[in-house]
């Protein structure tokens, strides 16, 4: 029997996270009531012209940076035509002969082996309106309305068959015209794990280069397949099926596992398989046909004459290059190279973007602090606070706090300006290790009342948005640990008062201590360290008791 | 010199959406004929030094909008020509793809 190999290459459309729509100023927040972040441009109005935004090709650069392509000097835009309701002008505005980014590629590890994916090409483009179906029924207009397509940039599934039954849609085109970049990969991929590992690191790729939030089950990212089968050893592709609406990782994975058995039974049957595009229905685990490719694929591009070149010189791109925030691979070897974490640590933060843009923000507090003249007084008493130590809180005890609050690293209700507060208040001896550690969830459970407090008095919510992240709204550990008389008590005077009434009340401890039983000893430790209620600190009162006992070296 | 087919009137018609009679179909074979001669006179001039033209303004600066939100129309407004609406939204003739 013939073996099969599966030929895969994924197209990514990723939404960016601009303030503003691509072709108009109408705002992209999320959560607004229907039709209420629109214009006369995103809406298709006649005689309206569209203008390019210019964080939106800012960001696609960065995309096109952060995956090796080639930036073409020039590029077009083309309008793509097809009728969908969602899609208000009859055409989407893409890019289609002239893209800004060529020849790029990605470097994927699967099956313990490395391996380089190629990208074909990047094209910005504009996203479509949400369109949500309803049938009259007898519980009125409105009650049941679910999305139709997860993918609202699929228009293929519009262009032939569409069904204009029974029923009727509803618009909402507050989506309608946001900024997207379409990824096309080479068909470099062989089997469906591949094509896991190529997602997940094209997102953690972009989500470095802060461009998206690349949320799959939310729509900002999504993934169509090309998957086709060929005999081991055969040059020639064979007749490649489209693959839609997958909304998971999982599901890709799923979906093309599904189509590979598919597509294999139909070739072992010695039948053809049909090129067309079909659907990942999650639900039944199975595809579907959607459409034949003979059917359409005739979308009758043209440039798009509303719109002038878009040119690219290199310095715009080193600008935008040298604003960029730094690649996973040259953040791994900072973090074990220069500021000195462990294999494993580096590999926790560098996983997770979100949780290394908090650590840099940490590295950069602290050095500023130690700048400021913090280091000299510190010498000889412990140093400054190291990354590695940084690093040890972030993928500790605040990692543990976010997962058990399901929070990510952007949106803890503490910030790396509390983390560095209080990793400096244990550096001066002015808190225990311990103590820090409740001092953390004191100050985390601070931060969260007061959003709490804030979320009341909303306001100036687009001007949040904007700015990226909120301010976390804790007071700082040393103001807590102030309020609280929770500071370790370092005075040798005041530690020494309280040794002595420890002393005075022990006797038989004391006696006992010495009578040759050292373990009474730590018996007046712990009593001392009581009686301060834990803020003593504990090497002054080692120190202190053993003197007060003349004791034994 | 380039030939349009009745086969593609009608395919052109179906992906514009078009209602049309089919018994104009060999009118407008002839005339969409006529203009596409028209047309192709422009291949008889030497374009051998001229640079592809995409645009009629031969702009060398890009033309571009700082990412800065302004307010659009409100819900009543942007519906206000819509021929039918609902919860404010714009209210169509159900198309699904597919399913
Ligand atoms: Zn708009």
């Amino acid at each position: 029997m013939t073996a099969y190999e599966p030929v895969i290459g994924l197209e990514v459309h990723v939404e960016l996270k601009t303030a503003t729509k691509i072709f108009c100023s109408c705002s992209t927040d999320f959560g607004a009531p229907p039709n209420t972040q629109v214009c006369p441009i995103c809406l298709g109005m006649p005689g309206v012209l569209p203008v390019l935004n210019r964080r939106v090709v800012e960001y696609a650069l960065r995309a096109a940076l952060a995956l090796g392509c080639e930036v073409e000097p020039a590029s077009q835009f083309a309008r793509k035509n097809y009728f969908y309701p969602d899609l208000p002008k009859g055409y989407q505005i893409t890019q289609y002969e002239r893209s800004y980014a060529y020849r790029g590629h990605l470097d994927i590890e699967a099956d313990g082996t490395s391996r380089r994916v190629g990208i074909t090409r990047i094209n910005i483009e504009e996203e479509a309106a949400k369109s949500f179906h309803g049938t009259r029924g007898p519980g009125g207009a409105g009650e049941s309305y679910a999305p139709p397509r997860p993918s609202p940039d699929s228009p293929e599934s519009a262009a032939g068959g569409g069904d204009e039954g029974e029923g009727y849609s509803l618009v909402d085109f507050n989506r309608g015209g946001v900024p997207l970049i379409e990824i096309v990969s080479e068909p470099d991929l062989r089997s469906p794990e591949e094509a896991r590992a190529y997602l997940i690191k094209l997102r953690n790729l972009l989500l470095y280069t802060g461009i998206s939030d690349c949320k799959m089950q939310e729509g900002s990212l999504r993934c169509d397949a090309n998957v086709s089968l060929r005999p081991v050893g055969q040059e020639q592709l064979g007749n490649l099926v489209e693959l839609k609406n997958m909304n998971s990782f999982r599901s890709v994975v799923r979906g093309l596992e599904y189509e590979i058995k598919r597509q294999t039974a139909v070739l072992e049957g010695g039948g053809r398989v049909a090129r067309e595009t079909r659907g990942w229905d999650e639900g039944r685990g199975a595809t579907f046909s959607m459409r034949s490719k003979e059917q359409s694929d005739d979308y009758r591009y043209f440039p798009e004459p509303d719109l002038v070149l878009l040119r690219v010189d290199q310095a715009w791109l080193d600008r935008v290059g040298a604003e960029m925030p730094a690649l996973p691979e040259a953040r791994l070897r900072r973090m074990t190279q220069e500021q000195g974490l462990s294999e494993y640590m580096a590999g926790v933060i560098g996983a997770d973007p979100l949780m290394a843009a908090f650590f840099d923000e940490c590295v950069k507090l602290q050095g500023a602090g130690a700048g400021a003249g913090g280091g000299e007084g510190a010498a000889g008493v412990g140093g400054a606070i190291t990354p590695a130590a940084l690093a040890n809180w972030i993928t500790g005890d605040l990692a543990r706090l976010a997962n058990a609050e399901g929070v990510e690293f952007d949106a803890l209700p503490v910030g790396p300006e509390h983390l560095v507060d209080l990793l400096r208040l244990v550096d001066a001896g002015r808190i225990s290790g311990k103590m820090a550690k409740n001092l953390l969830e004191e100050c985390w459970r601070a931060g969260q009342a007061g959003e709490a407090g804030q979320a009341g008095q909303a306001g100036q919510v687009g001007k949040a948005e904007q700015s990226g992240k909120d301010r976390p709204v804790a007071p700082l550990p040393s103001a807590i640990a102030r309020g609280k008389g929770l500071e370790q008590v370092s005075d040798e005077g005041e530690v020494a008062r309280i040794v002595a009434s420890v002393l005075s009340g022990n006797g038989e401890a004391v006696a006992s201590y010495h009578a040759g039983k050292d373990k009474a000893l730590g018996f007046l430790v712990g009593q001392v360290m009581k009686a301060s209620r834990g803020r003593a600190n504990p090497a002054l009162v080692n120190r202190l008791v053993r003197e007060a006992l003349g004791a034994r070296s | 010199m380039p030939a349009v087919s009745a086969a593609q009137v009608r395919h052109v018609a179906a992906l514009a959406r078009l209602s049309w009679d089919e018994r104009s179909a060999p009118k407008l074979v002839g005339e969409l004929n006529e203009i596409l001669a028209y047309i192709s006179k422009l291949s008889e001039l030497d374009t051998a030094d001229v640079p592809p033209t995409s645009h009629a303004l031969d702009l060398r600066d890009n033309v571009l909008r700082e990412d800065e939100p302004r307010k659009g129309l409100a819900q009543a407004e942007a519906l206000a020509d819509a021929p039918d609406s609902e919860a404010g939204m714009f209210r169509v003739p159900r198309v699904v793809g597919g399913q």
